[in-house]
C-alpha cells in the first residue's frame, strides 16, 4: 500500500509537526492536511510529501488505523457461536464469520480450527463504526501454525517490506524463514529451528529501529552477514 | 523593597532553560519529556483505543482523557500519591486546553489516554504538563489542528515576570505573587486556557498575555526542533 512513498527522493520529503504551514499557493490538500486560505497546514507529524499538486503527510508514529484490503496478522480473543472475536492490534476488535472458513467445521466445535490465542492472517474486508469484519478471501490467508511473533510499529511495515519487496525478501533466503508482514504490524516468522526465526527477528528489529537510513538494504545485509558470523561462535 | 532583580538573575521575559525530548516512554504510542529548569514533566500518550467504560463513549467523535499527576518525591514535602483535588483540577484544565487542539472525528468511540507525570517540581508543572502533552500527542500521531505551548506568568509586586519559580511564587513583599498558567494555540496565537492565582489588574493582565505569547513563541520553536530531531537522530 505504502510502497510508492519510497520510490520518491528523500530530499524531497520532511519532518512536519501539526500546524506547520507546508506549502502555500495552488496547491491541493491531501491526507493529513487541511487547506486555509492560500496555505496547506499539516494536521500530523510526519512525513510531508508532494505529489503533484497534491501535499501529504506520511505518518510516522501512531497506532494502526484499519482500512479496507489491509492484510492483517490476528489473534483469537474469543469464540462465538458463529465465529471469531480476534484482537487485531487496533482500536476495536475484528470479526472472523465462521462462514469465511473454506472447509466444513463442526459448528459446536470451533476451537478445532482457531482456538483462543491462536494467530491467523486476514484480509479487512469491511471497517464500521463498531468493529471491523475479517475474510479469508485472498492468497495465502488462514491459520498461521507454528513460528514467532513479533510486534513493530505499523508505520514502519512499508520500510520492512522494502521496494516491492526486496528487503523482506533479503531477510527471506537469508534466514530461510518464512515470514509474513501485517499491515497492523504484527509480524509471524517461522523457520526450521530457532536460531534462524530469532536471525529474522533481529533483522527486522534492526530495520525497525533504523528506518531513516538510506541504503538499509546494504546495511541489513552486512549486519546479518556479521550476525551469522558471530553466532555461530556463540 | 520593589522585585527589581529576579532570583536566579533571569531576565524578565526570559524562561528558564527549556530541555525537550520525545520518545522517553518506549512503551507508550508517543512520549515527551518538557522541563522548565527544575520543573521536569513526562506525558504519555496511549491510544486512540477502545473507551471503557462504555457509557463514556462518545460515537459521534472520540474523547481527549487527562490524567496529571505529581510524583510522591517531586517536592520536598512528599505528596500522597493518588488523586487529589489539585491534581484532578489540573487534569481538567489540560484536557480542555488540548482538545482545542486535537481533532478525534475520525475516532468515535475511542479514547486517547495522556499521563503527565511530575517526577521533580518548581513551579509552573501544569504549563510543562501541557506542552509535553501537546510534544506526546503528536508524537503519537493523533492529528491535531495546531501544537499547544504553555507558560506561566507572575507578578512579583508590581513587575511582570514569565515563567514563575517556586521561590517567586512564594513572594510576599508589597502586592505578593501574582501567578497566571496559559496555553496558546501555536501557529494562531489562541489562547485556550487561562487560570489566575492572585490579584492583578486588567492592564497588567493584557500585558501578562502579550510576555506570555512573546515567551510562547520561543517556546513552540524548542517544541518544532524537538520533534523534527528525533527521525534524524537515526
Amino acid at each position: 500500500m505504502n510502497e510508492e512513498h519510497f520510490e520518491n527522493k528523500e530530499e524531497r520529503r520532511e519532518v512536519v509537526v501539526p500546524g506547520e504551514i507546508i506549502a502555500s499557493g495552488d496547491n491541493l490538500p491531501g491526507d493529513g492536511t487541511r487547506k486555509e486560505g492560500e496555505n496547506i497546514i499539516a494536521e500530523r507529524y510526519g512525513l510531508a510529501e508532494k505529489s503533484g499538486k497534491v501535499m501529504r503527510v506520511i505518518p510516522l508514529s501512531g497506532v494502526f488505523i484499519p482500512r479496507r484490503g489491509n492484510v492483517v496478522i490476528g489473534q483469537v480473543s474469543d469464540i462465538t457461536f458463529n465465529g471469531w472475536l480476534t484482537d487485531v492490534n487496533a482500536a476495536s476488535s475484528a470479526f472472523l464469520p465462521l462462514t469465511e472458513v473454506p472447509r466444513y467445521l463442526d459448528k459446536n466445535n470451533l476451537p478445532e480450527f482457531l482456538d483462543i490465542g491462536e494467530f491467523f492472517n486476514a484480509k479487512i474486508s469491511n471497517v464500521k463504526a463498531k468493529g471491523i469484519d475479517l475474510t479469508f478471501e485472498g492468497k495465502g490467508l488462514g491459520k498461521l501454525e507454528g513460528g514467532l511473533i513479533i510486534k513493530i510499529n505499523p508505520n514502519k511495515v512499508p520500510r520492512v517490506i522494502g521496494r516491492e519487496g526486496s528487503m523482506i525478501r533479503l531477510i527471506k533466503d537469508e534466514t530461510n524463514c518464512k515470514i509474513t508482514v501485517g499491515q497492523n504490524g504484527i509480524v509471524w516468522i517461522r523457520g526450521d529451528n530457532v536460531e534462524e526465526e530469532i536471525l529474522a527477528k533481529k533483522a527486522i528489529m534492526f530495520i525497525s529501529d533504523r528506518t531513516f537510513i538510506s541504503g538499509l538494504t546494504e546495511k541489513v545485509k552486512e549486519y546479518l552477514d556479521e550476525e551469522k558470523a558471530n553466532g555461530g561462535k556463540k | 523593597m520593589a522585585y527589581t532583580k529576579r532570583f536566579d538573575g533571569r531576565k524578565f521575559d526570559e524562561t528558564r532553560e527549556i530541555k525537550a525530548k520525545v520518545g522517553v516512554v518506549p512503551n507508550a504510542d508517543g512520549s515527551a519529556m518538557f522541563a522548565f529548569g527544575d520543573t521536569v514533566a513526562i506525558a504519555a500518550v496511549y491510544g486512540p483505543k477502545q473507551l471503557h467504560p462504555q457509557h463514556m463513549q462518545n460515537p459521534r467523535k472520540g474523547i481527549l482523557r487527562v490524567n496529571y499527576q505529581m510524583m510522591s518525591f517531586s517536592v520536598s514535602d512528599r505528596i500522597r500519591p493518588g488523586p487529589s483535588k489539585r491534581g484532578t483540577e489540573i487534569s481538567k484544565i489540560s484536557e480542555w486546553a488540548l482538545d482545542s487542539a486535537t481533532m478525534l472525528d475520525d475516532f468515535p468511540n475511542n479514547v486517547v489516554d495522556v499521563h503527565i507525570m511530575i517526577p521533580q517540581a518548581d513551579a509552573s508543572t501544569r504549563c510543562a504538563g501541557i506542552n509535553a502533552a501537546s510534544l506526546a500527542l503528536a508524537h503519537a500521531g493523533v492529528p491535531m489542528k495546531d501544537l499547544i505551548t504553555s507558560v506561566s506568568v507572575g507578578k512579583m509586586d508590581k513587575q511582570l515576570v514569565v515563567d514563575v519559580t517556586k521561590k517567586e511564587e512564594d513572594y510576599e513583599e508589597g502586592e505578593g505573587a501574582t501567578d497566571v498558567a496559559m496555553s496558546f494555540l501555536s501557529q494562531s496565537g489562541k489562547l485556550v486556557h487561562v487560570q489566575l492565582d492572585g490579584k492583578i489588574n486588567t492592564k497588567e493582565l493584557k500585558e501578562a498575555f502579550k510576555m506570555g505569547r512573546e515567551a510562547s513563541k520561543k517556546i513552540y520553536e524548542i517544541q518544532k526542533e524537538t520533534l523534527k530531531k528525533i527521525e534524524k537522530e537515526n
